[in-house]
């Protein structure tokens, strides 16, 4: 089967430094792949170069068997690839059913106005944020935007959904809500490429995992190989039982 | 060819009060992302402060800049907390507007004072003859009063604690008052220096040249070249930058009428703009 | 769906009382004065497609009225073209220009263009002033036998006045449709974050161009018109400086990024101008009063008028836009 996101090669330098050196992965179907590694290590970088908001200085970014690197996101977008950012951004002065409108007029499948009405509302229910959907964006609470983020993302009907700390600043009760938001995104066929630093959720949630450390890539791997490399726990993990505590807690 | 060379050495001493403009400019953006449109007006306030202060002290119009920097720094505080503290937080374009309304109103008064007829500083030091050009003496003085201000800010913002905690303020505002920065007063004081420049600067220029009400305004233009030509940094690099612009000019007017001038440093402010995004010296334009 | 909403009719009703009250009675002085209000409001509210929709400011948008009022004239009285069609010609030519030039600036960030756009209308104005089909700095003049065509001088005058109604009337509706379409959206998303906007698949660069182009056509159809009815125009009067910063001043005060607030703004504006430029004492201070009104504006009322009504009177949110 074809994988649905094929990065291959991937670098990029700004100034003096580089960034991401010669990143490779792939991305399936109904598949969520974490993205983990130390602060600096270039990971929403990456996101920017593949979602095309910055360009490679080298590489191939392949959605769906058709290259788009260097495709700007605006593009890529109705070609299926939607993201969300680690500091989101909600159209402020917008209300949040609008919000998830835009997202809806101008995704894959660029509806007017009317459908992109209706969508906008059933996703809205789906992240539960319907209550507030006449409300300005610029009241919600951070958990609220958060979701307002990803429920905007969703309207754009994607096939790969790139999630940026999804779960940041969020409180324990916040963050199951939104590990359960992932799962479902996934199990209605959409892949999630996300980055996470909380490592509980990102190791249960994530099918497998690309650790990048410092540009490069670390290791590759389901939770629990990646969990167990030396060098992965060298950089990032520090704690060598992850692993057995991993295992216990499942 | 003896026209131009001397064209161009006038043109690199004013250069150096360009580059005086331009750092006040550059400072308040660098420090706080306003881009202060009440420039061009402070400017040609300075012009006609010294017009006002060498009327009533005829001396040596080069020491009443001292004067005229203390109340450019009162009349900065006075526009800070009139346009921009309220907006501060706001989207760029609320300060944008809100000093481009204060510009009006300066420009407003000014003319119910002083109409749009032209003004004249009458003071003239003696130039240096070297051969067969004659280096005025008053470019000189502009030039040497521009480059001293010029070494006294870099001193003040590289060798004092204040002036560290402007440039602590302007990298990043919320970790300077996480440090216990005030940043209110800090950005209060570094717009009063940028005004504070930009009245020095004017008064200088008001010893060159004749001047109105509305002569700010090109200066404005200028010193939007001389910035993103510069990037925003170090003042050094305005006042090279300024030189630049000044030697530029200088090798052009000889063969181009005035009029054209404002054109090709519009045209040089755009092409800089897209071409070099972070100067020439400088990081990124905010 | 433009059709059902209420502010349609209210700017129908609009032009409809702005017609029908110099005309009877046959009141000419009256005319005069509604002519220039008609102006206000069409600057205004193409303005607001830049500032309000879209949050870019166009500090020189006056140079869209000035060149079309420069191409009109020289169309209908040196070539004896139709009114009409210069007029529209005019629009056609300036949006163009328009096109092209903000396919180049618009690429600048928001204050950068704003600078951008005060640097075009100085190039115009120092162009057109050396352009000599054009003038120069004397500029064009219409004789009077030109006004033959129309029906004579007399019968000209309210023809044009009939034709800027029209145009005022067709600029609220042009903001009115944009505003409820999709198009209207991805302006708001420019406007409100638009790094965000790209990233949710709006073409930025492609949208903005577009309503730069657009807010340039009707203000060049009416400075066609009323230039010609002036029966002359020069560099000075057609770019002038103080207009363009008008617009914006009436924009802010009425409430940008509505459609009744752009002609609440203009109308209200103007008539305050006229009451200054009479007035012997206040005349100097023209540019103080509107600096202060766009300060107090800014700084206390950013939503200016409409904005403090959308707040007072939330229900007022949803009928008027």
């Amino acid at each position: 089967m074809m994988p649905l996101l094929e990065v291959s090669g991937i670098t990029k330098r700004f100034g003096g430094l580089l960034a991401v050196s010669d990143v490779g992965f792939t991305v399936g179907e109904r598949e969520i792949l974490g993205l983990i590694g130390p602060n600096g290590a270039g990971k929403t970088t990456l996101f920017n170069l593949v979602n095309g908001v910055i360009k490679p200085d080298k590489g191939t970014v392949k959605f769906c068997g058709q290259d788009i690197t260097s495709h700007p996101p605006n593009e890529v977008v109705h070609l299926g690839l939607a993201r969300t950012h680690q500091i989101v951004k909600p159209l402020h002065g917008m209300s949040v059913l609008e919000n998830v409108i835009v997202g809806a007029c101008f995704g894959r499948d660029y509806l007017h106005l009317r459908p992109a009405r209706k969508v906008a509302m059933e996703v809205l229910e789906r992240v539960n944020l319907a209550d507030h959907s006449d409300k300005a964006a610029s009241s919600l609470t951070i958990a609220g935007k958060k979701r307002l983020e990803v429920a905007r993302a969703l309207a754009a009907n994607p096939k790969l959904l790139l999630l940026d700390e999804v779960l940041a600043g969020l409180n324990p009760t916040e963050i199951e809500y939104m590990i359960g938001i992932v799962r479902g995104i996934r199990d209605s066929g959409i892949s999630v490429f996300m980055i996470e630093h909380v490592m509980q959720a990102i190791m249960s949630l994530s099918d497998r995992l690309v650790v990048l450390s410092f540009g490069q890539k670390l290791a590759e791997g389901t939770p629990l190989e990646v969990a167990r490399d030396p060098q992965v726990i060298e950089a990032y993990l520090g704690d060598p039982d992850i692993a057995t505590k991993l295992k216990e807690k499942n | 060819m003896s026209g131009i060379f001397a064209s161009m050495i006038d043109g690199l001493l004013i250069g150096a009060v360009y580059g005086l403009a331009a750092m006040g400019l550059s400072l308040i953006w660098g420090v706080m992302d306003v881009i202060n449109l009440t420039h061009g007006a402070t400017i040609a306030l300075g012009m006609f402060g010294m017009y006002i202060l060498f009327s009533a002290f005829p001396v040596n119009a080069y020491l009443l800049l001292i004067p005229i920097i203390a109340a450019g720094l009162l009349l900065g505080l006075l526009i800070y907390w009139i346009s921009v503290h309220w907006v501060i937080d706001r989207p760029q374009l609320a300060s944008l507007l809100s000093t481009f309304a204060v510009n009006m109103m300066i420009i407003g008064i000014g003319t119910a004072i002083w109409s749009t007829s032209p003004y004249n500083v009458n003071f003239t030091l003696p130039g240096i003859t070297v051969g067969a050009y004659t280096f005025t003496g008053n470019h000189m003085a502009a030039a040497s009063a521009a480059v001293i201000i010029a070494l006294a800010l870099e001193l003040f913002l590289y060798r004092t604690r204040m002036g560290k905690a402007i440039r602590a303020v302007a990298d990043n505002r919320e970790a300077a008052e996480l440090m216990g920065v005030s940043s209110t007063m800090v950005l209060a004081l570094a717009f009063a220096i940028g005004i504070s420049l930009a009245a020095s600067s004017g008064a200088l220029v008001s010893t060159l040249f004749p001047f109105t009400i509305l002569s700010g305004a090109s200066y404005q233009m200028k010193s939007f070249v001389v910035t993103v030509l510069a990037g925003l940094g170090r003042p050094f690099g305005a006042l090279v930058a300024g030189v630049l612009l000044g030697l530029l000019e200088g090798a052009v007017t000889p063969f181009i009428a005035v009029s054209w001038i404002p054109l090709i440093e519009f045209g040089l402010f755009v092409v800089v703009l897209v071409l070099f995004p972070r100067g020439i010296f400088g990081r990124a334009t905010a | 769906m433009i059709l059902r909403h209420p502010v349609l009719y209210i700017i129908l009703a609009f032009a409809a009382i702005m017609v029908w009250l110099p005309l009877h009675g046959n009141n000419v002085s009256l005319r005069e004065d509604l002519i220039l209000v008609a102006i206000a409001v069409i600057l205004a509210s193409n303005l607001n497609l830049m500032i309000g929709y879209t949050g870019y400011v166009n500090f020189g948008h006056i140079v869209f009225y000035g060149l079309g009022g420069y191409i009109g004239l020289y169309l209908a009285a040196e070539k004896g073209w139709n009114l009409v069609l210069a007029a529209l010609l005019a629009g056609v030519g300036v949006s163009l220009f328009a096109l092209v030039l903000g396919l180049g600036i618009l690429r600048l960030r928001g204050a950068y263009f704003a600078l951008a756009t005060i640097g075009i209308l100085v190039a115009v104005q120092s162009f057109v002033a050396n352009f000599d089909p054009w003038g120069r700095s004397t500029g064009l003049y219409v004789s009077f036998d030109a006004y033959e065509k129309l029906g004579g001088a007399r019968h000209a005058l309210w023809v044009t006045y009939f034709l800027v109604i029209a145009v005022m009337a067709l600029s609220m509706i042009l903001s009115l449709g944009i505003k409820m379409s999709k198009f209207g959206l991805g302006l708001f998303a420019i406007r409100e974050d638009e790094g965000a906007a790209v990233v949710l698949g709006v073409n930025t660069t492609v949208y903005k161009a577009i309503i730069y182009s657009v807010s340039a056509f009707l203000p060049a159809v009416a400075g066609a018109l009323m230039f010609y009815k002036n029966g002359m125009i020069d560099p000075s009067i057609a770019f002038e400086f103080m207009l363009s910063l008008e617009g914006i001043v009436m924009l802010m005060l009425g409430g940008k990024g509505t459609v009744i607030g752009a002609a609440l703004g203009g109308g209200l504006y103007e008539k305050l101008r006229s009451y200054l430029l009479t007035s012997p004492k206040l005349s100097n201070f023209h540019l103080v009063i509107a600096g202060g009104l766009l300060l107090v504006v800014v700084l206390f009322a950013p939503g200016g008028l409409i904005g403090w009504l959308y707040k007072a009177v939330p229900r007022s949110r949803k009928v008027l836009e």
